[in-house]
């Protein structure tokens, strides 16, 4: 899959200039409210019909045509189900209107987990089970692209951990190209192939997920709070004590019980503000994760602080630690250090899966 | 049909169901359109479509019934070439009270339904569009039905004004028994003449028993119209 997207559009108080070309994959639109990632996913679906644009998706020109013969599908973050129709009937409208049969319906409600809804009406659903509905129902009108304008940003966290394992599904099981509207560190780390962030009608910035969020001068543009790394690593053993072994590039990981199957790979996250540099090769602590890396670069930032991104063997590792500490290290870009993460949030990429956040 | 009525009073009856029931579903399209257009639509013009469209409301029926007159009348420029060309005239012709009591009822039909076009979130039919759905179809499938009570109250509203239209009816088709004499201008002549009192008063609780029961159904469909919309 490759989409092309190029735009060109003057809001009364801001201009829109975007000039991207995608991968398939899930791309995340990451920038503040009032950015413009909402008026892209808008253009790509039609619903915008900007000044100058060309979106092209696989050889297909969508710009020339109405929204209703794009072909993608539109997953809004206030879910929009037609209120005179059943839950059942709200899936199937896309079929429907388009006089096909209904294809993959049993498979789609399956895996979104609706089936027991299914005649209720859709004011009579909880927030999460509306947005479940709503991702039913674009997926059953067999898109080529799918678009999320924050699906979950009206949803609290429970609601929130119900649907992310859904996306993922949609991701890795369906394979589905998916641009997905978020400002969420967490949710981008989690979910993205692809970051392309947006800052004031523009790009900053688009790569690979792994390449943005561990590019200093990238993860500053997601909020230093929030910057961090995303590793793959893969489940290596379950060991006697409870605790899992996960291999890395730079070494082993040792994490409480993750669930998965021995040699399934899965993503791991690292807050910059959750790893301690070390020049030596620490003794006597009671952290397992420590990780053998090389300096990088060194990334000075406007407060006390500085971000130091880490190699450790073509994956990287974001640390985020004070300049008087950088000045008593004498850290230096091409120097051996050892990162001693604190915590390793573990994103499960399997359905009803849970989100693990521990200490280790 | 009826015999506890005078002859003249059931007819005048009949007549003023079959006039009203045709003024309020030929004008029943047209009205959708322009309260989607006046809810929805941008355009030059805009203004001026409403306020025609609320002019009976405010003129003088009596006006309404004159400009008629004018514009439909086998003088009148439409009225002239209608009958050149189609043999056919609304001029003292029970068509053309339908065609006056049409034109009166119009604001309300047009008022009931625009408000409940406006009720109806456009996201919903955005929704509709990235499922597939050309404009027509998403009218067809989803906002008509969010509408429909809307439209069922605003007809049946018109229905019980076109009942009881008098100035534009007198002053545009007269007032001929059997052929554009309705309920209120049969009331009118009871009264003018001696003994005509008691065919007046059944006419006249008809005219009553007839707008309250309209009024009470357009009420209940109106609450239809946001339950629906709430997905309950």
């Amino acid at each position: 899959m490759t989409l092309e997207i190029r735009l060109s559009h003057a809001f009364p108080d801001f201009r829109l200039e975007v000039d991207l070309a995608l991968p398939g994959g899930l791309t995340c639109l990451f920038g503040r409210s009032g950015s413009g990632k909402t008026s892209i996913v808008n253009a790509v679906a039609g619903l915008l019909r900007p000044d100058q644009a060309r979106i092209v998706l696989d050889g297909v020109a969508l710009h020339d045509l109405p929204p209703y013969r794009r072909e993608v599908g539109y997953v809004f973050q206030d879910a929009r189900l037609f209120p005179h129709l059943t839950v059942a009937q709200n899936l199937t409208y896309g079929p429907r209107v388009r006089r096909q049969q209904p294809r993959g319906l049993d498979r789609i409600v399956a895996l979104l987990g609706i089936g027991g809804l299914l005649d209720r009406r859709p004011g009579t659903l909880s927030g999460g089970e509306r947005q479940r509905v709503a991702i039913g129902r674009a997926l059953l009108s067999r898109p080529r692209l799918l678009l999320m304008d924050e699906p979950l940003a009206a949803l609290d966290e429970a609601r929130k951990a119900e649907i992310l394992p859904y996306v993922e599904a949609l991701r890795d099981e369906i394979g589905l190209p998916i641009l997905y509207v978020s400002h969420s560190v967490p949710e981008v780390a989690r979910l993205a192939t692809t970051i392309v962030l947006v800052e004031a009608g523009r790009i900053a910035a688009a790569g690979p997920a792994a390449a943005i969020l561990s590019d200093p001068g990238t993860a500053t543009l997601l909020g230093l709070r929030d910057a961090g790394a995303v590793l793959t690593a893969r489940i290596a053993a379950h060991e006697g004590d409870g605790l899992t072994r996960l291999q890395t590039v730079a070494g082993p990981l040792w994490l409480p019980q993750v669930a998965g199957a021995v040699g399934r790979t899965l993503r791991v996250r690292i807050a910059a503000q959750d790893v301690i540099l070390s020049r030596t090769r620490p003794e006597g602590l009671s952290a397992l994760n420590i990780l053998p890396a090389t300096i990088a670069a060194l990334h000075d930032g406007q407060g006390p602080g500085v971000l130091v991104r880490l190699d450790l063997g073509g994956e990287f590792l974001l640390a985020r630690i004070t300049r008087r500490s950088a000045q008593a290290l004498e850290l230096l870009p091409g120097q051996a250090v050892h990162a001693v993460l604190k915590s390793v949030a573990v994103a499960q990429a399997d359905v009803g899966g849970r989100t693990a956040d521990d200490s280790a | 049909m009826t015999d506890w009525l005078p002859p003249e009073a059931a007819t005048a009856l009949a007549l003023s169901l079959r006039v009203s029931l045709v003024a309020v579903l030929v004008s029943l399209p047209l009205g959708v359109l322009v309260a989607y257009a006046l809810a929805r639509w941008r355009f030059p013009g805009h203004g001026l479509l409403n306020g025609l469209v609320h002019l009976p409301l405010i003129l003088p029926p009596v006006v309404t019934g004159y400009l008629l007159l004018l514009t439909f009348g086998r003088q009148g420029w439409v009225g002239a070439a209608l009958w050149d060309w189609f043999g056919f005239t609304f001029a003292f012709r029970w068509t053309g009270a339908a065609l006056a009591a049409g034109v009166m009822a119009f604001p309300l039909l047009v008022r009931a339904i625009r408000l409940a076009i406006e009720a109806v979130d456009p996201k919903l039919e955005e929704a509709a569009a990235t499922l597939g759905a050309s404009r027509g179809v998403v009218f067809a499938t989803v906002t008509l039905p969010l509408i429909l009570p809307g439209v069922i109250a605003g007809a049946v509203l018109a229905f019980a004004k076109a009942m009881g239209e008098f100035g534009a009816t007198i002053t545009f088709v007269a007032n001929i028994p059997g052929e554009t004499q309705t309920l209120p201008t049969a009331i009118y002549s009871f009264l003018q003449v001696p003994d005509g009192d008691s065919a007046a008063m059944q006419l006249v609780l008809i005219s009553v028993a007839v707008a309250m029961l309209a009024l009470a159904l357009s009420e209940w469909l109106s609450r239809r119209v946001a339950r629906r919309i709430a997905g309950r």
